[in-house]
């Protein structure tokens, strides 16, 4: 900064137009990069502000109900969240179930078991993977995995499990190839090259060190991995896991191509369903009305709010092992 | 008894060693699968009238051409908003406001904005663009797509300027130079690669992004370049022929994916081209 009590004496020297002038740039400059950082906010609580503003009237209508309501019926204008909130959460479980231990495992397979050469080959075509579009997965999943599961893996399941009292309710139903399982398959695919690129980003930073003490007490590979590399690197990885879970959540066009888009909640997975995100993307352009237009704003506001808690989560874990790391080194 | 116990472990260990070689076959075989079939379904498709012609009405033979005009403009648009934007509010985040709790509430807004559902952004601009200019247009497009740029560059212009050494900042002060003189002629230079990595990084993940685009520029059957406009981009179009019954739709359904990807991995390549000089300092 200009420190002032010099520069009467800097002025005599240099001309004082020219070191006011420098000095304007500076504070100009200065607040510009300031207003682009407040922007940032601004945007933050404007986005906020518009869910609250567009979802009002819905808000006035239905109150608390709205979550526990299970109809969706824009012709009687009653409108209920339970069924998309139902949906993103078990699409989003069934994609965490899947991917993160696939991913835990290249993660290993990448730190520990790759050969040398073709460690970065295979890293990089992870990280590149998961930069594709997700509209990508969801044409895929449409023209090519539902078919598929609908020919063989459905019909197999819903046989295999049809007289077993519990499952046969979680498999039951007509294979339509499309439903809540397809999409959380879908999920899963899409947000496993994430899962995998930043575990093993975490593993990396475990330090070689506390691995070579454990293989030097004669510890096999699984068990550095599972007793030293884990342990060390849990926060992180769970913190990656909900970033993860962040996008699988609002993820739109993966799940809108093979979710169903049905409002109701089935005990089946196979069952078509529907997930905020999808709900939104079906209907927004084509509602009529301003209950059932707030209706859906209301849903967005309620994935927001959901996505804001698991990404606050996971940026609070990855914040702490951050300062964990730099008080270690 | 040792030795048993010792082949149980090593058993143990041989076992989830080989699951973690199957999940990254099974994983790695899938991402294979889906890019094998899009590439074989997406270049079976593509031909000269996919870029000279706009987009058909059911049943005819058409391209893609408006939407791809689309997508460039709104594309261009947003990263020509979105990046000096981003690029001034990482500035302030690494330089001036580094250790102020102000940077630290912005950095951890700016995560949130980083990963938050695309869709979300999309009500909003609807909310502050569509209703009140009574339309969609591809201003609107535009401005969703800016959203999700600032973010981005904001994360990247960020951390590149953190590996700038002080020792540069330090000598350049040393010479008589403002803070802001510094920061433009001395540490945005010798971040220059990566904030171009940065932009490109932004650009290639606009470049797919549908969901903030289905009520903000809506669609466009038609050659258009107004912007005050519905205005189509590859991946609505894409959208709106895949849920279509058409056969011929779902081709060039394929083909657009087909070009967004190779669009994507491109951007990202050359993003990771220009960055792999600094990582290796």
């Amino acid at each position: 900064m200009v420190d002032l009590t010099v520069k009467e004496d800097v002025s005599l020297v240099l001309g004082s137009a020219r070191l006011r002038r420098s000095y304007r740039t500076e504070r100009t400059f200065r607040n510009m990069t300031l207003a682009c950082a407040l922007l940032v906010a601004v945007l933050f609580a404007g986005i906020i502000w518009s869910l609250f503003d567009g979802a009002w009237p819905a808000i006035r209508a239905f109150g608390v109900s709205f979550l526990f309501t299970e109809a969706w019926n824009p012709v009687t204008e009653r409108f209920g969240a339970l069924a998309p909130i139902y949906g993103t959460l078990v699409t989003s479980l069934i994609a965490m179930l899947i991917s993160v231990p696939i991913g835990i495992g290249i993660a290993i397979f990448l730190t520990e078991l790759c050969p040398r050469g073709l460690r970065r080959p295979i890293g990089i075509a992870v990280e590149l993977l998961a930069g594709i579009p997700s509209i990508i997965y969801g044409i895929w999943g449409l023209f090519v995995l539902a078919p598929i599961l609908q020919a063989t893996f459905m019909p197999f399941f819903i046989s295999l499990f049809g007289n077993v009292p519990l499952l046969a309710s979680l498999f039951a139903g007509p294979p339509y190839g499309i439903g809540v399982f397809t999409a959380g398959l879908i999920l899963a695919i899409m947000t496993l090259p994430f899962v995998a690129a930043i575990t093993r980003d975490v593993f990396e930073t475990v330090p070689p060190v506390l691995k070579e003490a454990a293989y030097g007490l004669g510890a096999t590979v699984w068990e550095v991995q599972w007793k030293v590399v884990l342990p060390y690197a849990r926060a992180g990885v769970v913190g990656g896991v909900m970033l993860a879970l962040g996008r699988a959540l609002g993820e739109t066009m993966a799940v809108t191509f093979v979710i169903g888009n049905a409002h109701r909640i089935s005990t089946s997975v196979f069952a078509p369903g529907t997930t905020i995100s999808a709900a939104i993307a079906n209907e927004f352009t084509e509602a009529v009305g301003e209950l059932y237009t707030a209706s859906l704003v209301e849903l967005g506001l309620i994935l927001f709010f959901v996505t804001f808690l698991v990404l606050a989560a996971a940026q609070f874990m990855l914040y702490r092992l951050e300062s964990l790391a730099g008080e270690r080194t | 008894m040792n030795s048993s116990r010792y082949l149980r472990r090593r058993i143990r260990g041989g076992i989830f060693m080989g699951l973690s070689v199957v999940a990254t076959l099974f994983g790695l075989g899938w991402l294979g699968v889906i890019l094998g079939t899009l590439l074989y379904e997406g270049f079976s498709g593509i031909d000269v009238a996919v870029f000279t012609e706009s987009t058909p009405p059911p049943g005819e033979m058409g391209g893609l051409l408006n939407a791809i005009a689309g997508s460039f403009m709104m594309g261009v648009f947003a990263v020509a908003v979105g990046t000096p934007i981003g690029i001034l509010a990482g500035t302030y985040l690494a330089e001036y406001g580094r250790y102020t709790r102000l940077a630290f509430f912005l950095r951890f807004v700016n995560d949130i904005l980083l990963s938050a559902p695309s869709i979300v952004l999309g009500l909003f601009i609807y909310d502050v663009m569509v209703r009140p200019m009574g339309h969609f247009s591809a201003y609107a497009g535009a401005a969703a797509l800016a959203v999700i740029v600032i973010p981005v560059v904001v994360r990247t212009t960020e951390n590149m300027l953190l590996l700038i050494p002080n020792q540069l900042r330090e000598a350049a002060i040393a010479l008589g130079a403002t803070r802001s003189h510094v920061i433009r002629s001395v540490t945005w230079k010798a971040a220059q690669a990566g904030i171009v990595t940065g932009a490109l990084l932004a650009i290639a993940r606009i470049s797919g992004e549908t969901a903030p685009l289905l009520f903000t520029s809506l669609n466009n059957q038609f050659w258009s370049v107004n912007p005050n406009e519905p205005m189509a981009s590859l991946p609505t179009a894409i959208f709106q022929m895949a849920m279509s019954p058409y056969e011929d739709w779902h081709r060039l359904a394929w083909s657009g994916a087909v070009i967004i990807t190779m669009a994507v991995l491109a951007l990202s390549i050359t993003a990771r081209v220009l960055e792999s000089p600094s990582e290796r300092r």
